[in-house]
Order: C-alpha cells, then structure tokens, then sequence
C-alpha cells in the first residue's frame, strides 16, 4: 500500500513502456459532449416517430373504474389510446424478487396498471401521437374514474393488523426482512461503560438526473426486431427484460445506448413507462418515443433512502467499542423494483453497519414494507449512506459520551491495515484495506489540528464551527453474489475484443457503458498501455448489445475494476497475436519482441522491428505473403469477473468543515475532504472527480434533498423548485486524497470509486453540524436532511 | 410538459394591448419577461387562449430620474438595472435586490414591471416597491392612473391591475443623503425564491430612524409591512421591534419551513437590516 | 391580429431561418425539434436547471421560458455555432483539462453562461464564479473542477501565467 498525492507513481505489474496507468489523460469523448453534438436519447428522431404520453394516477391507491378514451381519439395528432388491459396482451407483468434475499416477495407488475393505482404517478393510460404536445394534449381529454382506496404511506403502521394489505394476493405489506446477529452484543452492552442509542432518519430522495429517463424504441415487423435506443446503465439486462416481457428471442433485439445524461442507478432499472413504450412500438409497428418530463420523473424515477434506523452502541471509557444493534424500517412503495429488488438497500444497510471497525458484537433487523408511494430502489451507493451516518454517527456521539477525540475513537477501532482478509461485524470478508493509512493522510492533509485550533478561536467569537468525519467501506466490482446467485439475469462478468485496423489502429468493444463516469477512457487507457499504442489510436465501441461482448454495463462502481481488467487481458491477447504474426513476418521470436508505441520492436534494445501498420497490411491484403500454415488472428477477446472475493471492498474516510449561523440555522459549507482507497488509480483525475461529485450528492442528501409525501401519499415538491438539489454556490471546494491497495484478484489491481463520495458525505455532515453545535448544548440532529427550520429547533430558537 | 394551445400575439402600442386585452372570455395574458408566467404555462397551471408580447411596444424601457423620484419602465430588465448607474445611486435598495433574483439568464430576460405585476409573495421586488412607498403606473381601457405601492398588492397573485389593464412603469422616491436602506433574505440556495425577506428603507435625522418601512416577503399572500415593527424601531428598539413581529406576521409553514421558523428568521432578518439601516454611510 | 402558428424570421448560429412555428413551442423545442440543434437540452422546462441555456440578441437566456414566436428578428446563438466559431475554444479546452463535465448534459449551457461572465474581462473570485453558474445545474461534478476550469480561462485571458 501507498499513499499517492496528485498523480501514482507507476505501479509495478503495469509498469510497461509508455503506460496510461495512474496518469490523467483527458477522456476521449469530451469535445463531442462540449460542441453540442453529442447524442443522447431524447436526441433520437426515427422515421414515422410518434410521441407517448401517459395519463398518470392523481391518487395515491385508487382502483379504476373506468376510461373515457373518446375524445383523446379524435384529438389532432393523436394516434392510439391504449390502456392497461389493452397493452397487457403484448407485454407480461414481472415481479420484482431474488431468491438469495430469503422472503423477499413482491405483486405482479404491469407495464400500465390495468385496475388498480398503486402510487400517484403510476400511469392508467397511454396516448400515442404525432408530438408531445399532441400526445399531452390527448391526456387531458382521457377521463379516468376512480374510486379512491385507503393509501398506506406510514411504513410505522404498515404491518399493523388493522392498516389494509395493499396486494391481496401476498399476505401483508412485508416485502422483505433480515435479521442478523453476529458475536454477543448482549454481552458487549453489558460490558460497556456507556452505551448510546439514538434514532436516525434519512429522507427519501431521488436522482435528478440532468436528462430525463428517455427511450426510443422501433419495432420493425420486416425483420421482425426491435432496437431499442435507451438511456440505460445496463444494455444487455434490458435486453433479456424486453426479449422475456415481449415474448421475443434476445437475438431480436438490439439495444442502443449512445450519450446518457446521468445516471447514479436511476437508470439500472426497469420502468413501467419504458416498458409501455416498447410494448407501444410493437403494438402500432412503428417507433415511440418516451422522453419523461421533468414533473413525470419526480414521481416516477426510483426514490431512495427513506430509512428509520433506531441504532445503539456501547463503548468502553478507554473507547473500545463493545456492541453494536440497528433496526432499520423502510417502506418502498407498492412494488420491488424489477429485476434488482428494492429489499437491497436494507440488506446493505445490515451487510455495511460497523463495517470498518473491529467489533463484531453485532445485532439487526431490517424491515423493507410496501407502500402507496412512488417506488423505492437502488440509486448511488446503495445503503451506504445509511450504513455509514449509522455507524459514524454512533460513533462521535460515544466518542462526545466518554469525551474522546473523534479521531482518536477511530484510531482505537478501526480494522488494522495489516491484519487483513479481515471481515465486518455482518461477515462481510475484505481482502485488504488501508483505514488507518487513510486516517493518517487525512489528518496531516487537512491539518486537523489547526482547524480544532481554530474552531476553539472562533467559538469565543460566538462562531460556531464543526468539524466532522466518517469513515466507510464500499462496495464495488460486485462478482455474482450480487444479484446472479439471486436468479436475475444480470451479467456480472464483462467481455472487452480488441481488434487491429488495416492501418495499425485498434478497436475496443466493450460490454461497459459510458454515462460520464470516463469508462470510455479507462477503458483505453487499459487497452492502449497493454496492447501498446497511443491512446489516440484506440477507438472504443461501447453501448450497443449488437457490437458488444456480453457484459453487465455500469453500476456498483463496476466498470473499471471489471470492464478495466477484461480491456487489459484482451490488449495483452491482442499484442501476443500480433507478435506471432510479426514473428513470423521477421523470422524473429515473438517471445523477443514486444508493441511499443504502435511499433514492433525488440523487447531488449527497444529497436525498431515493423509498423503496426505494415503488420496489418500484410495480414489482411498479403497474407499470401505469410509463411504457409500462419493464419494471423488480428482480433482478441477476454473477459474477467472477480472469483476470490464476492465483492472488492474499498475504504477511506472524509471529513467536513462547516459553519453553522446559530441564529438562522442555516450551514455553509466551508471544506470537505476525502481520502479514499480504491486499489489501482488508472486516472487520477478521474476518482477525483468521482469522489468530488459523489461527495456532492451525498451533501444533497444531508441538507438538502427530500420527497415530501403527505399522509395521502400525496408528493408536494415534486419539481426542481422546490425539491432541492445541490447548486455551486452552496458547494464547497473538495480536496481528495489517495492511499493505493491493488486487489490481487486481477492483474490490474483496480478497484470501483464511483460511490465512495456519496457514502461519506452525509454522515460526515451530520457529525460536523454536531460537533458545530455541541458547545450550545444542542440535541444532537439525527434527521436528514439538516434543515434550517430542524437545525433552529434543536437549539431551541423555535 | 409542454404548454396548452395558445395564441400569440404581439401587442404593436399599449393601445393595441388593451384592445387584444378585450377578448370576451378574458382569457389572456401579458407576457413580459415570461421567467414565471412561461413557466407556468409549461407546467399546464395555466392555460390562457391568447398570449399578448408587450415585447415589441416601444417606450416601455428604461430608466429615468426627474423630479426626486427614479422611473423604471415596465419592460426594463432586471440585468439592465443592475447595471445601470442611477438605480446603484438613486434606488439602492433596488440594487441590493437585483442579485438575489434568479440567476444571470433569469435576469437577462425577466422585467421589473413583470415581477411587480405578477406579485409573487416571495419576490424581492415587490416588497421593496411596498418598503419605498413607490406608486405604480397603470394604463388601461379608460386612460392612466397611479396606484400607490401600499394599494397595489391585493392577495395571492392579485394586485390593483385589472383584466385589461397594463403596467407601464414603476416610480420610487430617489435617495436622498439622509436615505438609509437595507435588504436581506433566507433562501435555501442563492437564486431561490426566499423563505423569508426583508427589504428596508428608513430616514436618519440627528437622533436615530425615522419615516422606518419594512416590507416582509415570503410570509404571506402579499408583501407585508410590519408596522408595529416600524414603530418599534423608529422609537429606538431593536428588541422590541423584532417583539412587535409576532403580532405584524403570521406566516403560515410551507415544504421549506414551518410558520414559527419563519417568524423566527423575520426577526433575524430584522436585526440584520436594521444594523444595515443604522451603518454609517460613507 | 393573434395565431396559434406563427412565422418567424431570425438568425440562428448567423444563418438566416425562416419557419412556421406553434405558438406555444419554446425557443429550445424550437432549436431541437425544427432545427435539429439538440446541442440546446431540456431538464426541467420550468426555468430552473439551465440545461437550455441559449444566447439570444447577445444575452443568455432559458430556451425553455422564451417562445419560438418571440424570436421573430432575433439573433439566436447555440453551443453549436458559438463552438464552430471558435469563441470558447479556450474554455473548452479548459474543461477537457479539468475534467470539469461528465455526462455532459449541463456542458453546453454551463458553457454559455461560463463565457457571459468570462466576457467582462475581469478575473472574478470563485465565490463569484458560482454565484453565475448558481442557475446551472450539474448532478456529476460537484462544481469543484468547472469553477477551477472557469477560473484557470479567466486568469489566461487577463494574461496570467496559470
């Protein structure tokens, strides 16, 4: 392990001439993004192209009655009203559920409801036309009646006897529950000299991602296909859904994914609304196109969050801690999200509690209960930022219990760096993690015991300053356990075929997916240093079930780690067959010689053998010029998933800098910082940025993002005016530090970054604000997000 | 989402305005700026038959300082007064207003007179066109009047203009040497309409404050002026004034906070400008 | 004399277009639908993201809060014209250096609303540079890396060594 500031030395196994490895190469798809020429979804215009628009539910859990489609008919444009039964006879419902989350059960869902609304939002109706505005148009004349039924919003009183079931054909509103407990946490408690128990809540947010959900999907009854252009993190998964669902062979559909406008899990799912406008194509035998507007993807994008967790933990006055216990409560709407469910946000939330530390006294439950809200799913690092604000709130609220330094309660508790594989207190197993290296490079780099320093200073002023951090794991380069062993049709292994050019140039297809993480670089970054080229001679194809190995796409911090190392193995590949054709153009031994610089060369002396480009010259348009019996195989694939570990764990820990104004209960945010620990750097710049805008979403949520429901189940600031995302002005600067571990589980040695900001920073927040307003005698604030009106009435200024 | 049917018009005079004003089923609207009334429209909150652009009709923009008092023409830009030399001298209350409006772009499009006719509760400007006593110019069908900021805001997005009437200018006394003004607001995030606002204007004689008007917004239908405060303040005390708020506002809560935050952030707010009010003026 | 369609005239990117347009099309619709300029994007069609952010007559403004029918004699610019001009290439090489876009959604009109402030010729604090992209939202990046981009643009211009 290593601690890296700006830029990695290179790392020994990649250390090859002219490696891309650890350096910061601007992505390759930028300028596209930058001249407005990229191409997203909601760009997609085909031939014959109508518009959807969906009638949506006003109510929360309405069963209907009946559909007036008259008028919408003979509105201009329109083209077809179809409605829930009607689509049914094209698309099957699916039912959103694992086998390896033990219990785990959920209703059928259909593409548009049929007879019952279970969340507002949920479309009843689809109108078909020649333009949005037409289609809108048509949704206005579609009378719908309802009779509304009772909506169970409160996930406190959903099991309660007396609160209605909202599936009668599954016995309660219990979706999924996992109890869990590891060591004696009976005896950790008892042997503590303070235990401290506390409630926390995290508001149920949502993904705002800059572009809408958008699909354009084009079933072409002469060839019987449907291509299917789709903002999506996972083309292949949707693949399989739209093959099952439309009962077609996955051979007849093609999935496209080009530009995506964010994503962060919003986009891994699978959409009632995007289901009905496959099913709509297949039925008018033309192409539809559905891009959500703004309003449409507050209540229907996958929320997230949303957890009570009642939490406890017992320390010794020497700051051991000797116990920890959670129950965590979440309600997820009326359905688990096809195919990754939505119980695995609480099972994170079990799985990732206490996870960096040594204590293994451990005590959970999770309870996941449906809901008549809009649904709840995976979204940018899943059950993390619970997990983490539980763990690390605990954590300082002990710490300000025995009066220990936060840091401090840390270094006494964290998992050592050399005493790894190591597990969690769930049984969690790591394979090598770096917390207190972390720990360390933090401290010097934020000069903690300046800021302390100065805090003190400036409370004597009445300025009221706090510093706060968290600790974490993560979860990333997921292997089948994730969600194969479960029985979805998830990929957890990637392919990445490389192939030479006619003029020396090499193309990468690749089954990961670019949503503007920089995959596209990685990737060529991979290929480029290990097949030996300079990356301008690397094109990647990415994003296109047809031209793709069969790969998972982009989510779970998967696509460098995974697709990162399945590039590099097949640039390896690729450079021993050019080698063998080289050889024997040369007489030379391939084992002698190795591809620098585009250029075959003597692997000792570095000297100059042929151009790649004379290579391919002569094995694709003289290859009767090769010795007989040579056959030059100029393409290669490899593909990689992890097999040692189930997951590739990473670490850091962040900390926050804030000021609270005590008289307004406003916070502004001073500084943040991360040190985070994800293996191999392959682009610094690019974990950087990945942390910092994951750092950034995870500050949404702790001060200021929220899906307000009423007790109607009824969403009141279902727009960008008022449900609040995080803007620049409020954002503070974010500097982020690196410590390197490599897994060993590839050659690579890399591991996800994508989610490690997101993990922290709500925590971190929420300690810093305590600590800001402990002096004042504050209750410590345990409900996220921290607004100013929670923030007044914990100092009692309300 | 995109607008319902419309029809667009572009208003060439007033005059034409007016007369387009005229339809029988009262179903039109001026567009002005359009940073809230487009937005609407977008959203289907509103569905007029007929939009009429007051963009075209010359003589609606501009500012002008005659006779103590600082004329802003309907039409003038938020961008355009925050860079304009005579609103940084002569409405300085304006001035400190203007950044808080939206963003750059809002700014570049959105008009003063759009804002004071639209009369969003939680707008800056009509709050400070209540905290200068400025009076509002008024064209409709039988001619011109002036309607005096205090009469002007009715109730949730209704003021004094009826439905065939224009708003052609606002006017504001000019500052004088003894003019003192202060402004502040809580929002959320930079841009956003306000939880809660305050924008002030007082006169400073030897001994402290006088002629003190406080114009809340953001904690009722209208802008608000919390009289009791001002007397409070005039009389000398901070304390008392910001006292005297409980029983000037009764904000009710909404999805940023609750009512009782509000009144607790108004008298904040109070102890922040009436330090601004205060300051020396160099 | 009030229509439901409307012909308009202006200039988009320095050409001359002449359309028929609804009425109730907004200026980013009308650049993406009719005129196939889909550099222009549409997050929230309320005013509030920037992700339609277009120059008109010189200024930024929301492609979502103007309507085509608005723009009868207007001089209309979009990132792709500002872009083949060459105006903001050293912005845009910024942000490629900074990695300061990552879905590049936002880009384009966080660009626009970047060069307003950039044309004044001053060296703005960062405090200021968020304050003009405060009405652009970007869910990637943090901010962090566009105000540091912005910034590095603003001290070349005046001709400091970065």
């Amino acid at each position: 392990m290593k601690i890296v500031e700006d830029s990695p030395p290179i790392l020994t196994a990649l250390d090859r001439p002219n490696s891309y490895i650890g350096r910061s190469v601007p992505r390759p798809n930028m300028a596209r993004l930058m001249q407005g020429r990229a191409q997203y979804v909601s760009d997609v215009v085909l031939p014959r192209m109508a518009h959807v628009a969906f009638v949506r539910s006003p109510h929360a859990h309405a069963r209907i009655e009946s559909i007036d489609a008259a008028a919408a008919r003979k509105a201009p444009g329109v083209i077809a009203v179809v409605t829930g039964p009607e689509l049914a006879k094209v698309i099957t419902p699916w039912v959103g559920v694992l086998t390896h989350l033990k219990g785990l059960k959920s209703a059928p869902q259909n593409a548009i409801a049929v007879d019952r609304a279970c969340w507002a939002g949920e479309a009843v109706c689809a109108v078909v036309a020649r333009s949005r505005a037409e289609a809108e148009d048509g949704c206005g004349l579609v009378e719908v009646e309802y009779e509304e039924l009772q909506a169970v919003t409160d996930p406190e009183t959903a099991l309660d006897p007396k609160t209605p079931v909202i599936h009668p054909s599954i016995a309660d509103n219990l979706c999924f529950e996992r109890v869990h407990t590891a060591g004696d946490p009976d005896k950790g408690f008892a042997e503590a000299d303070a235990v401290v128990e506390t409630t926390f809540l995290f508001g149920r947010h949502t993904g705002v991602c800059n572009e809408p959900r958008a699909i354009v999907a084009d079933w072409n009854p002469g060839d019987a296909r449907l291509t299917v252009y789709q903002g999506t993190q996972a083309p292949h998964m949707m693949q399989n859904l739209f093959a099952k669902h439309l009962n077609l062979e996955e051979h007849q559909i093609r999935v496209v994914t080009k530009d995506v406008g964010g994503s962060f899990g919003i986009k891994v799912h699978t959409y009632a609304d995007e289901m009905a406008t496959v099913a709509l194509s297949k039925l008018l035998k033309r192409p539809v196109k559905f891009v959500a507007d703004r309003i449409e993807s507050f209540v229907t994008d996958i929320h997230a969050r949303d957890h009570r967790v009642k939490a406890k933990i017992g320390v010794k006055s020497d700051g051991t801690i000797t116990a920890w216990e959670i129950d965590d409560l979440t309600g997820i709407g009326p359905y688990s999200v096809y195919p990754r469910t939505s119980g695995i946000e609480a099972n994170q939330v079990v799985n990732l509690t206490g996870g960096p530390y040594t204590c293994g006294n451990y005590r959970a439950r999770a309870r996941v209960v449906f809901q008549n809200k809009n649904v709840m799913c995976q979204y940018r690092a899943v059950g993390h930022p619970i997990a983490t604000a539980v763990t690390e709130g605990l954590i300082e609220l002990a710490a300000a219990k025995i009066g220990m330094d936060p840091l401090e309660i840390r270094r006494r508790n964290l998992i050592a760096d050399d005493a790894h594989p190591s597990q969690g207190p769930s049984g969690i197993k790591f394979e090598a993690l770096s917390h207190h290296s972390s720990l360390a490079h933090l401290d010097s780099m934020m000069n903690y015991a300046g800021l302390r320093a100065e805090q003190e200073k400036l409370r004597k002023q009445g300025i009221y300053r706090g510093i706060g951090f968290a600790s974490f794991v993560e979860v990333t380069n997921p292997s089948a356990a994730f969600y194969g062993v479960g029985g979805a049709r998830i990929s957890a292994q990637d392919g990445a075929t490389v192939r030479l050019d006619g003029t020396g140039a090499i193309f990468c297809h690749t089954g990961v997916s670019e949503q503007g993480q920089g995959a596209e670089a990685v990737i060529a970054q991979c290929v480029a240093t290990s097949f030996g080229v300079s990356m301008d001679r690397v094109r990647v194809i990415m994003g296109d079930t047809d031209n793709t190995p069969y790969g998972g796409g982009t989510w779970a911090s998967r696509a460098a780690g995974i697709g990162g190392e399945a590039a590099w193995q097949a640039g390896k590949a690729l450079r021993a067959n050019v080698l063998a054709v080289a050889g024997s153009i040369l007489q030379a031994k391939p084992e002698t010689m190795d591809i620098r610089n585009g250029i075959v060369v003597d692997a000792a002396t570095g000297a100059e053998r042929i151009g790649l480009d004379e290579v391919a010259r002569i094995a694709y348009f003289r290859p009767d010029t090769l010795p007989s019996g040579i056959q030059a195989e100029l393409v290669a694939t490899r593909h990689y998933v992890p097999r040692a570990w189930a997951f590739a764990f990473t670490n850091g820990i962040q900390a926050s800098y804030l000021e609270v104004d005590t008289d307004s209960g406003f916070v502004k945010l001073l500084k943040h910082w991360c040190v985070e620990d994800c293996g191999t750097v392959i682009n610094p710049q690019l974990v950087d940025e990945q942390v910092r805008g994951g750092v950034v979403q995870g500050i949404g949520a702790a001060l200021f993002e929220h899906c307000l429901y009423d007790d109607r189940g009824q969403l009141l600031n279902g727009n960008m005016a008022d449900y609040l995302v995080p803007m620049a002005v409020e954002m503070p600067d974010i500097e982020v530090g690196h410590v390197v571990t490599p897994t060993a589980d590839s050659e690579l040695g890399a591991k996800g970054a994508g989610e490690a900001g997101t993990a922290g920073a709500p925590g971190c927040v929420m300690n810093a604000i305590n600590d800001a307003l402990r002096p004042l005698g504050a209750a410590p604030l345990t409900d996220m997000p921290f607004t100013p009106d929670k923030i007044l009435r914990a100092l009692k200024r309300v | 989402m995109k607008p319902s049917p419309f029809a667009y018009a572009k208003a060439k005079s007033l005059d034409h305005a007016i007369e387009l004003l005229a339809r029988p089923d009262g179903e039109a609207r001026l567009l002005a700026g359009g940073q809230s009334l487009i937005a609407t429209l977008n959203l289907r909150l509103s569905a007029p038959k007929l939009l009429i652009d007051l963009n075209g009709i010359g003589g609606l923009a501009g500012i002008a300082v005659k006779n103590d008092m600082v004329e802003i023409g309907a039409m003038t830009r938020h961008a355009e007064a925050e860079r304009s030399a005579d609103i940084a001298r002569h409405a300085p209350l304006i001035a400190l207003a203007l950044p808080h409006i939206g963003h750059a772009a809002i700014r570049n499009r959105g008009t003063l007179g759009g804002s004071i006719a639209f009369a969003d509760p939680a707008a800056e400007l009509p709050a400070c066109l209540l905290a200068l006593g400025g009076e509002i110019d008024i064209v409709g069908p039988t001619g011109k009047r002036t309607v005096q900021a205090d009469d002007f805001f009715k109730g949730l997005f209704e003021t004094a203009l009826g439905p065939r009437d224009v708003l052609t200018a606002i006017r504001l006394p000019a500052a004088a040497n003894d003019t003192r003004v202060g402004f502040a607001e809580f929002s959320r995030r930079h841009g956003d309409y306000a939880m809660v606002g305050l924008a002030a204007c007082a006169q400073v004689d030897g001994k402290g404050l006088g002629d003190v008007r406080l114009a809340y917004f953001g904690v009722g239908n209208v802008p608000l002026r919390a009289k009791k405060a001002e007397t409070r303040l005039t009389e000398g005390s901070i304390d008392d004034a910001v006292k005297a708020l409980a029983s000037d506002l009764d904000p009710s809560g909404d999805v940023q906070a609750t009512g009782a935050t509000k009144l607790h952030l108004a008298g904040v707010l109070l102890r922040r400008v009436a330090t601004q009010l205060m300051e020396v003026r160099s | 004399m009030s229509e439901h369609r409307c012909d308009i005239t202006l200039t988009v990117n320095g050409e001359t277009v002449a359309e028929t347009v609804d009425a109730r099309k907004t200026l980013v619709d009308f650049l993406r639908d009719d005129l196939i300029l889909t550099g222009s994007h549409v997050g929230c069609e309320h005013g509030v993201c920037g992700a339609c952010t277009v120059r008109v007559d010189g200024d930024v403004v929301r492609g979502c809060l103007m309507l085509a029918a608005q723009c009868n004699g207007a001089r209309v610019e979009t990132i792709e014209g500002v872009s083949d001009g060459g105006e903001i290439a050293d912005l845009q090489t910024a942000f490629e250096q900074r990695n300061a876009l990552q879905c590049g959604f936002c880009t384009p009109g966080m660009l626009l609303t970047a060069q307003e402030l950039l044309a004044s010729g001053q060296v703005p604090s960062r405090e200021k540079i968020r304050e003009q992209i405060s009405g652009n939202y970007c869910r990637c990046t943090g901010y962090h890396a566009i105000v540091d981009a912005i910034e590095s643009v603003a001290q070349a211009r005046a001709g400091h060594k970065p």
